[in-house]
């Protein structure tokens, strides 16, 4: 499944769409960038609290496939733009991370 | 053998830029072909060492030589030192204050990271003058 269909599928918010049609193939759930550049994989849809420019860079690292930002969390000032440069997928929702979470699973 | 090399300068307490060198390494790592989990592991392994630098020590500089059979990235800083390397190298030991916590770092995790994913990881840090961190990925 593409990104762009998860979005749909999940009625997510897309805050940045630079690569619609790349495949998620697992999911990732954190907030400690150590841990999450520890364990996630190439490919995963990576789901955080996180707002700075950090997550832009760990994103890129780790190659996911696309950020959520569950909790109605906002990225802070000039990290869209970043995203936009380096070229990451990201959506947002009101959902818990638990929650959105879970339906990314089912969709997996 | 020769080598193609990069340098870096890690600017201290500036997470806007922080990432920048490792971002650089990967794109470069990339462009000459080299197999993805390789790519992955060496710019992780730096982009922690690079972070840890910009915490801790004020920054820094990065030398990566890359071979065509390894990949050499040696971060010095002149920091505070690790008073305790084999403490250091715990999981979950951090020593970073709750403003960096907050940023989504401090996890303890650094170092561990870039033993995980390197082949070779040697430290030299001598408290007061700094730290000298030589990371080996064999491709």
């Amino acid at each position: 499944m593409t990104v762009q269909e998860m979005a749909e599928r999940l009625s997510l918010k897309t805050v940045c769409l630079c690569e619609p049609e790349r495949e998620i193939e697992g999911g990732y759930t954190g907030d400690l960038l150590s841990w999450v550049m520890g364990n996630a994989q190439s490919g995963d849809v990576w789901i955080t609290i996180m707002s700075n420019n950090n997550v832009v860079a760990v994103a890129v690292l780790v190659d996911v496939a696309c950020v959520i930002l569950s909790e109605d969390v906002t990225l802070d000032p000039g990290v869209q733009e970043l995203a936009e440069k380096k070229g990451i997928n990201i959506f947002s929702t009101a959902e818990s991370s638990f929650s959105i979470g879970a339906k990314v699973a089912a969709l997996l | 053998m020769s080598a193609l090399h990069f340098h870096f300068e890690i600017d201290g307490m500036d997470f806007s830029s922080a990432g920048d060198a490792s971002v650089a390494v990967k794109k470069k790592l990339r462009q000459l072909g080299f197999p993805s989990d390789v790519i992955r592991r060496c710019s992780i392994a730096m982009y922690e060492g690079e972070i840890n630098m910009v915490i801790h020590a004020d920054g820094g500089t990065a030398d990566v030589m890359v071979y065509p059979d390894k990949v050499v990235m040696v971060l010095e800083d002149h920091g505070p030192g690790i008073p305790d390397v084999e403490l250091a190298m715990k999981e979950g030991y951090s020593t970073s204050t709750e403003q960096i916590r907050n940023m989504g770092f401090g996890a303890g995790m650094g170092l561990p990271n870039m033993k995980r994913y390197t082949d070779s990881l040697e430290i030299e840090t001598q408290v007061g003058v700094g730290t000298k961190l030589t990371m080996v990925v064999s491709v």
